[in-house]
């Protein structure tokens, strides 16, 4: 299914990543963020996918690329061999989030997180007033066929750095189109938000 | 093709000298002008030259990677040309213990020299560089064959635009050394063997090589495979014999037997000796070094493919190599395939589909890179 929102969190996510960074994409789909990357910004780059379609589609793009299941860890990949890990829309689809946040701080410095929002108005007036599960632009799933396992908003993020191995060192409510960096009731407002978090 | 004629002489890992050698060697498609479109492919214990193709209208059975090499295949010989030889050591055209020692006209037999995976690839680098070829577009081989792509990269590091190594390992691990132990095992105590020199007799240990490939060839499948395709039937009747003579009582057994009596007909014992041993003394670590830094030294992308069922290669030695490559900051791409075959599946013709639709977007991206 096309990510409607996957051109504006890949701006976004750009405009955060030093030029000539080691990066990986934890869930890198068919490698699009990463061959931007590589093409435009000079990084070295290395795609972490598990579904194969997707994986070969990062093969085409000739983005070197592991198959794995994020869930299993990252055995393959040494320490702090990575400047930045990305999850984009990864995160709420890993069983043990915690855990992976322990490879991804071994293998990587940062991280950029961008998950959605489930606090987002949209979502809550679906549950508040059709006593539905949502499903809205960033939220774009039938339960019965989302990838997604866990549902958070940036409220539960913030409370999950509390106990984490990392703290949030920048937090990017996205709106629409746009990342902004600070927004009234952004918890309300926000369809998606981007982490910048750092290994404590 | 001869090499290392005199005064040449092949320098061997042991420290002995050897030559000449004479190397068969199958070519498909064209070279291009430019010569950067050549693929070396290294086959793996008991392969050949022979990949893919056939002889003629009238033979029937194409090379042992027909389904991968070919027109339009994973390996496409519309746009690369592909190299396969027989390795050092073999007993299919390329010198070996089977081949006349030019001293004296008769077979090598016990006095072919020790032989390593080094001194294969040393071997076919020669042959490379006299087709004119520098660099080649990749060097691709599973089990054995993986092992020479390790020994390529690490010994030829700037030959090689792209490395795909399937199904293959750094190194042995101890168990696999067992069941090659006893192969060997069975051949030496053949009373046929003869110390190796055989060759003037009518009987060939082919009992005991039989034995070491029915060994061998249990050890290619997984238990699904393997249950699957046999399970507990009965080869002869419904009912068991109670008959301890009764040599193939299950279908498994007549598999074995089968196998077993049809790689008699085409391979030879010392052989068999001499290239499992070198199988089993490859060590890319111990002979060049840690991988980080050894396969660090080459440019060439990598593509690593392990098998899920692969109880003889298994994915945590090709994972191994990943993270050595990813140490070095190479580029390396790694899928582990789905697969109810074992160690065999990238020979097997069911999973090539799986093995093309990664290979083939791979070899196209290198060409692109190095094109320009």
């Amino acid at each position: 299914m096309p990510d409607p929102l996957a051109a504006v969190t890949d701006e976004v996510i750009m405009a955060e990543i030093d030029p000539g960074s080691r990066v990986v994409d934890l869930g890198c789909g068919s490698g699009r963020l990463l061959e931007k990357l590589r093409d435009e910004q000079g990084s070295s780059v290395l795609g972490v996918e598990l579904d194969l379609g997707e994986f070969l589609g990062a093969v085409e793009r000739g983005i070197p690329v592991l198959r794995s299941n994020l869930d299993r860890g990252l055995q393959a990949i040494p320490d702090g061999a990575f400047d930045f890990a990305v999850l984009s829309q990864t995160l709420q689809q890993v069983y043990r989030p915690l855990a992976l946040f322990d490879e991804v701080f071994r293998i990587a410095r940062r991280a950029l997180v961008v998950v959605p929002n489930f606090g987002h108005w949209r979502a809550r007036l679906q549950v508040f007033l059709q006593g539905r599960a949502p499903v809205t632009d960033a939220l774009p799933y039938e339960w019965y066929e989302s990838p997604n396992v866990h549902f958070l908003t940036m409220i539960d993020f913030r409370d999950l750095a509390n106990r984490g191995n990392f703290r949030i060192i920048k937090e990017l409510p996205i709106i629409g189109a746009r990342a902004v960096n600070r927004a009234w009731m952004a918890n309300l407002r926000a369809h998606s938000a981007l982490y910048i978090l750092e290994r404590r | 093709m001869a090499l290392f004629a005199p005064p040449q002489r092949l320098e061997l890992a042991s420290g002995k000298t050897f030559g000449p050698v004479n190397v068969a060697y199958e070519t498909l498609g064209t070279l291009s002008p430019a010569k950067d479109n050549a693929i070396f492919i290294c086959h793996a214990l008991t392969g050949d030259a022979h990949v893919a193709g056939r002889y003629g209208e009238e033979d029937d059975k194409p090379g042992w990677w027909d389904a991968f090499v070919g027109a339009g295949k994973g390996i496409d010989t519309n746009r690369y040309f592909v190299i396969c030889a027989n390795v050092l050591g073999g007993c299919q055209g390329t010198t070996g213990p089977e081949s006349p020692n030019p001293e004296n006209g008769a077979p090598y037999g016990r006095e072919f020299p020790f032989i390593t995976v080094a001194d294969m690839v040393r071997v076919h680098k020669a042959l490379v560089q006299e087709l004119g070829i520098t660099r080649l577009l990749a060097v691709v081989g599973g089990s054995l064959g993986g092992m020479q792509v390790l020994e390529w990269a690490a010994r030829y590091p700037e030959s090689i635009a792209s490395a795909i190594v399937l199904a293959s390992s750094p190194r042995l691990n101890a168990q696999a050394l067992a069941f090659d132990k006893v192969g060997r095992r069975a051949i030496v105590t053949d009373p046929c063997f003869r110390d190796g020199n055989y060759y003037g007799h009518e009987e060939k240990p082919r009992f005991g090589l039989a034995l070491a490939r029915m060994i061998a060839h249990i050890t290619y499948l997984s238990d699904k495979a393997i249950e699957m395709k046999f399970g507990r039937r009965l080869q002869h009747s419904d009912e068991l014999t109670y008959d301890l003579l009764q040599e193939t009582e299950f279908q498994i057994e007549s598999y074995l037997d089968y196998q077993g009596k049809r790689f008699v007909e085409r391979f030879d014992a010392n052989s068999y000796l001499l290239l499992t041993r070198a199988m089993d003394y490859f060590d890319l670590e111990a002979e060049h070094g840690p991988m980080s830094r050894c396969l660090g030294k080459t440019d060439a992308r990598f593509l690593v493919v392990s098998y899920s069922k692969d109880w003889l290669f298994p994915t945590a030695e090709s994972k191994m190599i990943v993270r050595a490559l990813l140490e070095a900051r190479r580029d390396v791409t790694y899928a582990e395939l789905e697969s109810d075959h074992g160690h065999d599946a990238f020979l097997i013709e069911s999973e090539i589909p799986k093995l093309t639709q990664l290979v083939r977007p791979f070899l196209e991206t290198t060409f692109r890179r190095i094109a320009d």
